[in-house]
């Protein structure tokens, strides 16, 4: 009997894995974008997004501040969960399973465990199995994607650089993680077993995203996407999927003016191939953040590095 | 196995959502298929498949696409259409929690989100009489309910208590579940019976 309850209760671990990827399949073609009050979220919802994440400040702000970031207040995840039909996210720092309890509390749909936050567990991310909310998660390279995957992340996304509408490092890891799933092809048995060591990561893993040639959950590109040519951009490199974080409240004071770009973003991620129809996205936008180039941040500044 | 070349071509509206895994099966079973994003592209089909994905950003980019008015038409004339989970809402002549205008074609209520948010999120068999199945998987996230039917249409699709989660109507099937997330490729073929060669 109790052997028979063990596996029942595995199925339904692995039922709800099963859903929780299957919620990042609904995602797909979209755009998640960040926002830090009710009536952002509304314009969101109104522009075409198909998600929001909830912030109490977008990562640029966050960058300017300094200090501590945390998991946003409570009381600003409920009144936009309330303000939305759309699924709502919300960050975590990396390794606080605690936040995380809350927030699978409060309801979100899905906990992003982001290095935008200051981390709080410089060994551990959550693990994510032990939860029935889905996690995404970032990423700069095959390894890390592969270690959040075994730890439960339902979803990556690039890391990028968050806050600076600099597209080259999400333009990297995007890249990189690409070539790497690729590179697996060529290698022997004993290859593999030495990367999956390197990686530490189970060599199943790797065996799996290597037949199937993309990794075995969603793929999205964030940090640094500021306009539409950035989001198709992505889409062209293969990501399947967008975050937008600063670039659009932080494009203007303006409601028309973030609205116009809000929707031009979510209509050139469903046409990313399409060159005239861009032309004609691209050609609404009056204004673009400003942003900081990744160059110019010394590595301590870069959100990135945190989390490996 | 020979390849359907005289076979019609099937539409699967690619503007958001998973309408990658709606042409991986239709890949597998050789069906000539093409991605939906403009108006052109719906003069190019025999039939319809509108995927899962968030409604209300299918539902915008079908105005912001063009597709909204030719598209309604095209179902009100006999296009055969399949709408999985937010596809059965783009149809659905009501929806409860939903500001924007669908396409208004079937005779159903239905309500957005009606199990709860991602938590409650669930699979659970699902009988289907007319393929003689009584456990077709049923994943259901964040699904939509179907509250009222018209007496004309036809339920097809039952979970154990009897809740409809899926029905038929002249060249139009519903199903609140997904299943382009299975292996089950059988409700697949049955929605291909319906396309006239």
């Amino acid at each position: 009997m109790a052997g028979k309850t063990k596996k029942n209760s595995k199925n339904v671990k692995v039922d709800q894995h099963k859903l929780n990827i299957g919620l990042a399949q609904m995602l797909k073609g979209g755009v998640i974008m960040d926002v830090v009050t009710p009536d952002q979220a509304k314009l969101a919802e109104d522009a075409g997004a198909c998600s929001v994440m909830a912030l109490e400040r977008v990562p640029s702000d966050i960058r300017a501040a300094g200090g501590v970031a945390r998991m946003s207040h409570v009381k600003l995840i409920e009144s936009i969960c309330k303000a939305v039909s759309i699924p709502v996210m919300a960050k975590v720092r990396i390794g606080h399973f605690v936040e995380a309890q809350i927030l699978e509390s409060i309801g979100v749909d899905y906990i992003d465990e982001s290095e935008v936050l200051t981390p709080a567990d410089e060994q551990f991310h959550i693990q994510k199995n032990n939860f029935k909310t889905p996690f995404v998660c970032g990423a700069r390279n095959l390894g890390e994607a592969v270690r959040r995957i075994h730890e439960g992340a339902a979803m990556i996304r690039t890391k990028g650089e968050a806050g600076t509408g600099d597209i080259v490092e999400a333009v990297r890891h995007m890249r990189t993680i690409n070539e790497e799933i690729i590179s697996l092809n060529k290698m022997s048995a004993v290859k593999l077993n030495k990367k999956a060591k390197e990686m530490r990561v189970p060599i199943a893993i790797l065996k799996d995203i290597r037949k199937n040639k993309k990794l075995p959950v969603v793929n999205f590109a964030a940090g640094g996407i500021a306009t539409p040519a950035d989001a198709a951009l992505m889409m062209q490199l293969g990501s399947e999927g967008v975050f937008v974080g600063s670039g659009i409240f932080k494009s203007s004071e303006q409601y028309r003016e973030q609205l116009t770009l809000a929707k031009s973003i979510v209509k050139a991620v469903t046409n990313y191939d399409k060159p005239d129809i861009l032309r004609n996205v691209s050609s609404k936008i009056t204004s673009t953040m400003k942003g900081q180039s990744a160059d110019s941040l010394v590595n301590n500044e870069k959100l990135s590095m945190r989390g490996n | 196995m020979k390849k359907n070349t005289n076979y019609p071509t099937i539409g699967v509206l690619g503007l958001q959502g998973d309408f990658q895994e709606h042409i991986e099966i239709l890949t597998k079973l050789q069906i000539p298929y093409i991605k939906v994003t403009s108006s052109e592209d719906l003069d190019k089909i025999n039939g319809l498949i509108i995927p899962g994905g968030e409604s209300t950003t299918i539902i915008k980019l079908l105005k912001t696409n063009n597709i909204f008015k030719k598209l309604k038409k095209k179902i009100q004339l006999g296009l055969p259409t399949w709408g999985t989970c937010a596809g059965a809402i783009v149809l659905a002549k009501k929806v409860t929690g939903l500001k924007l205008e669908t396409l208004k074609i079937l005779e159903i209520d239905v309500a957005r989100n009606a199990y709860g948010r991602q938590k409650e999120s669930f699979s659970a068999d699902v009988s289907i009489p007319k393929l003689n199945k009584n456990r077709f998987p049923g994943i259901f996230i964040r699904a939509p309910k179907i509250n009222k039917i018209s007496s004309k249409i036809k339920p097809i699709a039952k979970l154990k208590n009897g809740e409809i989660v899926g029905i038929e109507e002249k060249n139009i099937i519903v199903t609140t579940f997904h299943p382009e997330l299975t292996q089950d490729d059988s409700l697949h073929k049955y929605f291909l019976k319906k396309i006239s060669h």
